[in-house]
């Protein structure tokens, strides 16, 4: 099947006072519709940058170099969700939501508008394709996230061509709407029907009864499941789960994961980017491993937790509680001072001189625990 | 030698969360705490830390009834009982470099001023941040390392216990069991009792030496612990 994301390329700095960080560099990925893709990590090695650059939700003092081309996605997949998907032309007359309104007022820099901009553009409600004239829009209505630019991305990506599911819902929640107009909001901005708030409430695992509730009086947990819910409301092609499950025990991250497996079945693709190794051993077709900027092992998820083949992929395993429980041993290299080499190099039980050049490949490694063909 | 909750019954503006729960923490030991969302953990550890008053029951540390008064609670019994939250970003200062965040606890009390730089080189040492990172804030550095300067901070008094309310769910799995290395080690040094708050039944297993669950806040009846 055709891709829906082809990231190539990629590498994103930001520029300090006194040094460079290298956040993500030369990542290539691609995604299909219907694949789950999980970017896993240790904290830091730059998972979280990747979702943000692709959406433009870079602070300013960030490169960014590469291309992420995102093709138009494919309304083959029957069932409801494509009718929902194309919408009717009259969308664009109806009026801006509250919300945009409220944000705009607070002005357009700085963090908390950065924050809050990821809810508002998921109720933008512009058709797909206009103002889309830009440099970056490539053949066939594909259009390069990193140089569309911000109208672009704010008319026609966010919320309505790749969904976001934010880390820290807490944050990125408007603390004076009830979860039921939030909802609503968003539902109507993509002509559909607000009234079905409460079903995508039920869907994301939320109580319909939790809605009257403002984002404050909701748990960390409840508050994820609504920023869930508010992202699969536009029924985007392309969902990026930013740790969808952190602060849910047990029962609901499997709920909340199983609805990431069914959106896939369904024909979206979703990135999940997370920690959660069992997370991703759960659910992902296929497991992309991140350390120190770099991705060291993109492999199908069965072969990859069976039998690993980079040293890293391997260590972060074994800290697993139901595996040796025992850290890796030394520090991740600082990303402002990544070694020209392999970057695991200094942590790795088996280093040798050829280290010092850097490995390409879906196994970055020269000494793979297992051959894995190109 | 031990952190005991009598009886307590606990909750917010007349919703009772905890309805007489007793929890004993002995000194050396890893007590695990388990339980659905809502059933009153969390709020257990703030009875325990003494940052939530109970409605009934008490807390007793080490045999002696304890508790604050209008929020304040004496030097001697704060150093002893430390905190290990779980989102770092909501419990630390976003003004202070994680050398000031470590240093805090230590500041914070009426004690000799000196050794404190070197007790945070050696607190860092410990859970592992490099120099170059402890003079950053908070924003500059990730979930993980933030996490490991608030368990620094947390273990800056040499407490007696530490409660670890679900301190390592937003840790990738290299970090989580670093942190429970370190804690492991300083329980082996000085006989911290440990409580660990979490829904991973393969962690609690793997960590705790005996779990202890909450039962859920709406079935009336109970909402004792119960030993498994």
């Amino acid at each position: 099947m055709k891709n829906l994301l082809v990231i190539e390329g990629l590498g994103v700095r930001f520029r300090l006072r006194d040094a460079t960080v290298h956040a993500v560099s030369d990542l290539d990925l691609t995604v299909r519709p219907g694949e789950l893709l999980a970017v896993v990590g240790e904290s830091g090695c730059g998972k979280s940058v990747l979702a943000h650059a692709l959406l433009g939700l870079l602070p300013a003092n960030a490169l960014v170099t590469g291309r992420a081309l995102l093709h138009p996605a494919r309304p083959a997949a029957p069932g409801p969700s494509t009718q929902r998907r194309t919408l009717p032309r009259w969308s664009s007359v109806l009026p801006r939501p509250a919300g945009d309104r409220a944000e705009s007022r607070r002005g357009s820099s700085g963090w908390s508008s950065r924050l809050s901009r990821r809810l508002r553009d998921s109720a933008e409600h512009q058709p797909e394709g206009t103002g889309a004239g830009g440099g970056g829009v490539g053949s066939g209505g594909a259009v390069d996230l990193l140089a569309c630019g911000e109208k672009v991305l704010a008319r026609s990506v966010r919320g309505r061509r790749i969904g976001l599911i934010p880390q820290s819902p807490a944050t990125a929640l408007t603390v004076v709407r009830t979860g039921r107009r939030l909802l609503a909001e968003t539902l109507t901005a993509h002509g559909r029907d607000p009234g079905l708030a409460a079903q995508v409430a039920i869907e994301a695992g939320l109580d319909p009864a939790d809605l009257e509730r403002y984002p404050f009086e909701l748990s960390g947990g409840m508050a994820q499941r609504l920023a869930t819910a508010l992202a699969l409301a536009t029924d985007p092609p392309l969902l990026i789960a930013d740790e969808p499950t952190s602060g849910l025990d047990r029962p609901l991250v499997d709920h909340t994961l199983d609805l990431l497996r069914r959106r896939c079945d369904a024909g979206a693709a979703v990135l999940l980017i997370t920690h959660d190794l069992a997370a991703a051993e759960r659910v992902a077709d296929t497991v992309a491993v991140m350390y120190a900027s770099r991705i060291v092992e993109h492999r199908p998820a069965a072969d990859l937790f069976r039998s690993p083949a980079h040293p890293y992929t391997q260590a972060l395993l074994n800290a697993l509680p139901d595996r040796d429980f025992t850290p890796l041993p030394g520090h991740p290299p600082m990303l402002t001072a990544l070694p020209p080499g392999c970057a695991f190099a200094a942590r790795c039980p088996r280093v040798s001189e050829t280290c010092a050049t850097r490995p390409s490949g879906p196994v970055a490694c020269h000494h793979p625990l297992v051959e894995v063909p190109a | 030698m031990s952190l005991v909750a009598e009886s307590v019954s606990a909750g917010y503006r007349g919703r009772r969360v905890l309805n007489g729960v007793s929890l004993t923490v002995a000194a050396g030991e890893t007590v695990g705490l388990r339980g659905p969302s809502g059933s009153g953990k969390s709020t257990l550890v703030r009875v325990l830390a003494l940052l939530h008053t109970p409605d009934a029951g008490h807390v007793s540390l080490d045999g002696v009834r304890i508790e604050g008064v209008r929020h304040r609670v004496p030097v001697s019994v704060r150093t002893r009982i430390a905190v290990l939250f779980q989102s770092p970003r909501a419990a630390s200062d976003p003004r202070l470099t994680l050398a000031d965040l470590i240093a805090e606890p230590l500041r914070a009390v009426r004690r000799p001023r000196e050794g404190i730089a070197a007790r945070v080189a050696e607190l860092a040492d410990r859970v592992g941040l490099t120099a170059d990172l402890l003079t950053r804030r908070p924003h500059a550095v990730s979930d993980g390392q933030l996490q490991r300067a608030c368990l620094a901070r947390a273990l800056a008094h040499r407490p007696a216990y530490l409660l670890c309310d679900e301190a390592t769910t937003m840790l990738d799995a290299s970090t989580q069991a670093l942190v429970a290395s370190v804690i492991t080690a300083e329980q082996r040094e000085t006989g911290l009792g440990v409580l660990v708050v979490s829904h991973d039944p393969a962690l609690l297993s793997r960590w705790a030496d005996r779990v202890v669950t909450v039962a859920p806040p709406r079935r009336s009846d109970i909402s004792a612990p119960q030993p498994t």
